[in-house]
């Protein structure tokens, strides 16, 4: 099912089996928004205009658009840098620690060096892109050496980067001036130059995120190395039975995983902020898993997705604002979304009534010819 | 260093590490209980907030200081049991990845329960506006008198009590049992389960029941026991941890506990080393990077031992 090219017959089925995955899209989503609708009628004092907010409240002004395309930005890393790694069935979600951590990479780097303006910003990427494929390899390593669930130790991984950042941040490059817990600012020349002056969307981390993906589609979809991965998440023992590097596809996917993360990171660092200024996990590595699967693992997707996921967040921001509904319901419904579109008996019998109605259709012509 | 050996060797740091390793502890007996019948609960951290919410929400409603905790408990097994089922539907029924089933619930959980707490107190931190009750502290007659192991194993939270005991009882089921032993049959090979007859898929409906209401029970002892309130993520990994901990222990229920008290040691220790002169952020990292060494010891150690049996 994976390519068209197998004749025609495999080609009929593979475009039922895709549009079937569109249908199962639009109906999952469309379940979704309609839990979304009862949840909000029974919490909201007017519905209507809490509903009007979320779904339509983004396109009413020009900074709320490019509020959608800054949220697009971290997304779209963190969707990558999962993608990669559940294309090779490694479930290594370090994203969410290692995204932190390269936030505070980056702003170390453009507080304690002195460099011309542009190669700055790049050293701080640099870095954060280094130390963040070093991090993601970790449980890599150790699932290819000894086998240990990369699962779990991600996710503890994800504590201890973010302990690390802020005992870093808060003992060596702490504002004491400040009320809040924040670093010093920056030094002028390492933040990235904005695309238009009054937002806050950058030229560097808007171009690095569309690189992301298009280098990421073509390593994993153009190359040998990137059909090792593939092919690791399909069946492991075909890829170790067909020597293809297997160390690769496992320590390899993390490793690159990491470094998009830690590059997703520094750019939003760059592009966001003057001075370090989390006190929390951000959460973008978890939204990496909503967007990675709403993108089917392809990087070619994943902007869409982020798109999709951006839209939604600025929508409830915009509802939490006007009507005050929370916007932790817009993640719960994204979840719900999420099992449906992963769960492979949702809509099974739908499945399989379109692939009987096809094979009908075509003995009948078959046989009208004969 | 005289400091920390100072803390550590204190009766009462012992005691310590029995408060805090029973959320640890239930957790893991949850995840173990999954593991036996061939599943994976990812969803413990989901699952215990559910609970933990839901006990708080409910001891609070009856507003009776000498039932209401008990209510309270009730519901959040009733929670984690439902929500243990519901896990099963999406794994076994619908077909769902059990890894993305379980980070699926977890993001329900994380982010249903803000929800909640906010459309039930206004507030989408934490619920101490609102009175709930506490589950009552058990004084041991006569051990409660010795002097070091009255202060280590007196005075305990009932849950704490209620969660060595379903170590044994969880023996005693599994291995006892006619169910147990289906249970582990179908964990060990659903194929052969299935040819005698087991049905496989409510077997292991029952055990991903069973796996919610142990975290549920641990999760509700978070919000009326560990301490009085439910505040957002406050399980802060644990459900994580307990997964680690069913994966050191083998998912037997006498290796988990050993793994468990492990990890409860290193969470104490972090939470009384916050009273040295250790920045805060390292002290927090400890039993994360404790699990993380740990975990790969034991596979380093599994992997040896498989190839030494090899030869």
């Amino acid at each position: 099912m994976s390519t068209g090219k197998e004749g025609k017959k495999r080609g009929l089925l593979h475009d039922t089996a895709s549009r079937f995955e569109v249908i199962r899209m639009v109906v999952a989503i469309l379940i979704g928004a309609a839990i979304t609708a009862v949840v909000i009628f029974a919490v909201s004092e007017t519905p209507l205009e809490s509903l009007r907010c979320m779904f339509f409240g983004p396109i009413e002004r020009v900074r709320y658009l490019f509020n959608v395309l800054e949220l697009m930005v971290p997304l779209i890393f963190t969707g990558v840098a999962i993608s990669v790694v559940f294309s090779a069935k490694q479930f290594n979600l370090a994203a969410e620690g290692i995204f932190f951590f390269g936030g505070m990479v980056a702003a170390v780097t453009a507080i304690a060096l002195k460099l011309p303006k542009g190669l700055h910003a790049a050293v701080c990427v640099l870095l954060a892109a280094l130390l963040g494929g070093l991090l993601g390899a970790l449980p890599g390593l150790l699932k290819y050496k000894w086998n240990a669930s990369e699962l779990v130790i991600s996710l503890m991984l994800n504590y201890v980067c973010f302990s690390m950042s802020m005992y870093v941040i808060k003992n060596y490059f702490r504002d004491k001036n400040a009320g809040a817990i924040v670093s010093y600012v920056f030094e002028e020349t390492a933040p990235m130059t904005k695309l238009v002056a009054k937002y806050r969307l950058t030229t560097g981390g808007a171009l690095l995120a569309v690189a992301a993906c298009v280098l990421l589609y073509f390593f994993l979809y153009k190359t040998r190395w990137g059909f090792a991965i593939r092919s690791a998440g399909e069946n492991m023992n075909f890829t170790r039975y067909a020597g293809l590097p297997v160390a690769f596809a496992v320590i390899g996917s993390q490793a690159i995983s990491g470094v998009v993360a830690g590059i997703g990171g520094a750019v939003e660092m760059l592009s966001m902020y003057t001075r370090f200024q989390w006190t929390m996990l951000t959460g973008y590595g978890w939204d990496g898993v909503i967007v990675a699967i709403f993108a089917k693992n392809n990087p070619k997707y994943v902007p869409l997705a982020a798109g999709f996921l951006a839209w939604l967040r600025i929508g409830a921001d915009i509802m939490l604002r006007r009507t005050g509904v929370q916007m932790e319901i817009v993640k719960v419904i994204q979840a719900i979304i999420i099992v449906l579109l992963v769960a492979e008996s949702f809509l099974a019998k739908t499945r399989h009534k379109m692939v009987v109605k096809e094979a009908t259709a075509e003995a009948a012509g078959a046989k009208e010819v004969a | 260093m005289e400091e920390l050996f100072s803390v550590i060797g204190n009766a009462a740091f012992a005691a310590s590490i029995l408060r805090v390793t029973t959320p640890i502890l239930l957790a893991a007996l949850g995840a173990a209980v999954a593991s036996q019948a061939g599943c994976l609960n990812m969803g413990l951290e989901g699952i215990m907030l559910f609970s933990a919410l839901t006990g708080v929400f409910v001891s609070s409603l009856t507003g009776s200081a000498v039932w209401g905790s008990w209510a309270g408990l009730a519901a959040g097994v009733l929670i984690g049991g439902a929500l243990g089922a519901l896990l099963g539907y999406l794994v076994l029924t619908l077909k769902t990845d059990a890894t993305l089933a379980g980070v699926a619930l977890n993001t329900i959980g994380s982010n249903g329960t803000v929800f909640l707490l906010y459309v039930w107190t206004g507030s989408s931190g934490i619920s101490s506006s609102h009175k709930s009750f506490v589950l009552p502290d058990l004084e041991i007659p006569l051990l409660k008198d010795i002097p070091v192991l009255g202060t280590i194993f007196s005075g305990q939270n009932v849950v704490t009590y209620l969660a060595f005991a379903l170590v044994l009882a969880l023996i005693f089921f599994l291995y006892k049992t006619p169910l147990g032993l289906r249970i582990r049959a179908v964990g060990l090979n659903p194929d052969a389960a299935d040819s005698v007859g087991i049905n496989v898929v409510r077997m292991r409906y029952l055990a991903y029941i069973l796996s919610g209401v142990l975290a549920g029970i641990g999760g509700a002892y978070m919000s009326m026991g560990y301490v009085s309130w439910f505040a957002r993520d406050m399980t802060s990994g644990r459900g994580f941890i307990a997964l680690a901990a069913s994966a050191m222990g083998r998912s037997t229920p006498v290796g988990t506990t050993v793994a468990s008290l492990l990890f409860g040691f290193t969470m104490a220790l972090s939470n009384s080393m916050q009273t040295l002169s250790i920045p805060y952020e390292l002290v927090e990292a400890v039993p994360y990077a404790c699990t993380i060494v740990a975990l790969s010891v034991y596979a380093y150690h599994q992997v040896r031992k498989s190839k030494k049996a090899r030869k």
